[in-house]
């Protein structure tokens, strides 16, 4: 079962899946664990390039979608379709394959802790990829130069603060080049500053790498702060203002409830929602 | 009552099924692509040169408390000559395979479910299928070609360290001639019984260390699993190791002797 990078696309699958194409589609997905459904109905499409944003309650399944999207779980029913792919009923060997278009930041990191901060960078590239060391070394240099923390490489994981975690986590989850990156509850637990850092690795990777992301999140500053802010590079520096009304359009959020969307729309469509709806108002107050 | 009983029934089977699935899975990832050599290279050294002082010290000790207790028993016999038979024979057989098992258990068997269980409850089990890698391949495969391997070494070097634990006690307290003893020891010894002594380890350790992956795999509920899943990997592969002992020298009676 030798891993494989995600073969190349067909010219109609690239066209298909290219910026607007639906990257990831979820059909009537159910899932239940036991007697406790986690999702009862659940469909949506993100599009190449775009931002979706889960929110809702702790055990409102926003994490069950990143995982069911990796092929870590398998929904009870509905289809899963991931760069064209259909995931829901993959073998493990096929998955392996479509995860390598994958890149997931867990939560708290999920670094390991036997290995050091360049280990666990170029853990794909090593083990799985066998990129010749010097390739690796580089890619790795430059990842972590990404996330700012070049200088931390022969760290251990045990030796960063949470915020830094975080940070080499998404260094690794973008090291082999994903085109979709999933974030865990990236700033759970960050001080306000700090997440503010990995908010904007998030945007940098959407606006400057074209990756498309799905952020699953309860911290709403954070989860507007990706929506509505862009990264533009000025020079060597990289700024962040706020995008403009289309560009807000590409980050859709998605609240979950009772195991079914309660609401699909952008940050206005949210605020507005929030006005009529008292789940929704009692959620972003 | 009766519910409760077909409740854990369930439970059993499904841990039954759960170890069965996860050792073909194993016994796929041996003979198939990717192998991991480092990672093997690096189980062969922990379990095996890890576990070396406490085999060690457990086998020379072992020897010298049974030429002890044999030479004061052999005494009312007047056949004190004969503890080298004794110690040999139930070394050997019984004593070395079952003494390094046991300390393998302790040692290894709940390292591997802590560590495992910890990388578990930490979502680094997922953060490896996510980045592409089979946990069995990667982490349980080394494990269970190490225990395989390393076992049986150990269990050779503990005998032969507990049969010299015996020549010191022989000589030096119980008084026995140095070559008396050591004719003992080989009159004492059949081929069978050193075939015995080499077989019986592979399915110790094999045991030992798919228990401690199997339990460290299936740990849930954070630090508190964690714990538990140390203490249920150290109980099972103990009773394993008496349990497979006696199962294995079953057959192997009806097969060599």
């Amino acid at each position: 079962m030798a891993v494989v990078h995600p073969a190349p696309r067909s010219a109609l699958l690239e066209e298909a899946l290219g910026f607007g194409g639906p990257i990831i589609v979820f059909d009537h997905v159910q899932l239940a664990f036991d007697d406790k459904i986690i999702l009862r109905d659940v469909s949506f499409t993100l599009k190449t390039g775009h931002t979706k944003i889960f929110l809702g309650a702790s055990g409102a399944g926003k994490s069950t979608i990143l995982r069911l999207i990796l092929g870590l779980l398998k929904p009870d029913g509905g289809q899963i379709f991931v760069n064209g792919e259909r995931v829901d009923d993959m073998s493990e060997d096929n998955l392996m394959a479509v995860r390598g278009d994958l890149g997931m930041v867990f939560q708290e990191g999920a670094l390991f802790d036997s290995l050091s901060v360049r280990e666990n960078v170029g853990y794909k590239l090593d083990e799985e990829l066998n990129w010749v060391r010097s390739d690796a070394d580089a890619r790795v240099q430059e990842v972590l130069g990404f996330v700012g923390l070049g200088e931390f490489i022969d760290r251990r994981p045990s030796e960063l603060s949470g915020g830094q975690r975080r940070r080499v986590a998404i260094a690794r989850a973008m090291a082999a080049k994903p085109r979709i990156l999933l974030y865990d509850e990236p700033t759970t637990g960050l001080d306000p500053i700090t997440a503010v850092t990995v908010d904007e690795e998030i945007i940098k990777l959407r606006d400057l790498e074209g990756v498309s992301s799905i952020l699953v999140t309860h911290q709403l500053r954070d989860a507007f702060f990706v929506a509505e802010h862009t990264a533009v590079r000025q020079g060597q520096d990289i700024e962040f203002p706020k995008a403009s009304p289309e560009k807000c359009q590409e980050a859709e959020f998605i609240m979950l409830r009772d195991g079914l969307i309660a609401f699909e729309g952008n940050a206005g469509e949210l605020r507005n929602a929030a006005q009529t709806d008292a789940y929704i108002e009692a959620f972003l107050s | 009552m009766g519910g409760g009983l077909v409740e854990w029934l369930k439970a059993a089977l499904l841990e039954v099924q759960e170890y069965v699935g996860m050792l073909s899975l194993t016994a796929r990832g041996i003979v198939s692509r990717p192998f991991y050599y480092r990672d093997v290279v690096q189980q062969f050294d922990a379990i095996g040169v890890g576990s070396l002082t406490v085999v060690l010290l457990t086998g020379l000790f072992t020897g010298m408390v049974l030429a002890l207790q044999s030479g004061t028993t052999l005494d009312a016999f007047g056949a004190r000559s004969m503890v080298g038979r004794l110690v040999s024979a139930s070394i050997v057989k019984e004593l070395g395979p079952v003494l390094t098992g046991l300390m393998v258990a302790g040692r290894v068997g709940s390292g591997i479910a802590a560590e495992l269980g910890s990388m578990m409850v930490t979502d680094q089990i997922a953060a490896l299928r996510a980045l592409g890698t089979d946990p069995i391949r990667k982490l349980v495969v080394p494990r269970v070609l190490a225990g395989l391997v390393m076992v049986p070494v150990l269990t050779v070097i503990a005998s032969a360290v507990g049969i010299v634990g015996g020549w010191i006690v022989t000589v030096f307290v119980l008084r026995v001639a140095s070559s008396v003893y050591w004719n003992s020891v080989v009159e004492g010894l059949y081929i069978q019984d050193v075939w015995m002594g080499l077989i019986k380890p592979f399915f110790l350790g094999f045991a030992i260390v798919s228990i401690g992956c199997h339990v460290g795999l299936r740990t849930t509920g954070g630090t508190q699993g964690v714990g538990r899943a140390t203490t249920n990997a150290v109980v099972a592969s103990s009773v394993a190791v008496i349990a497979v002992d006696y199962f294995v020298t079953q057959l192997l009676i009806v097969l060599i002797y």
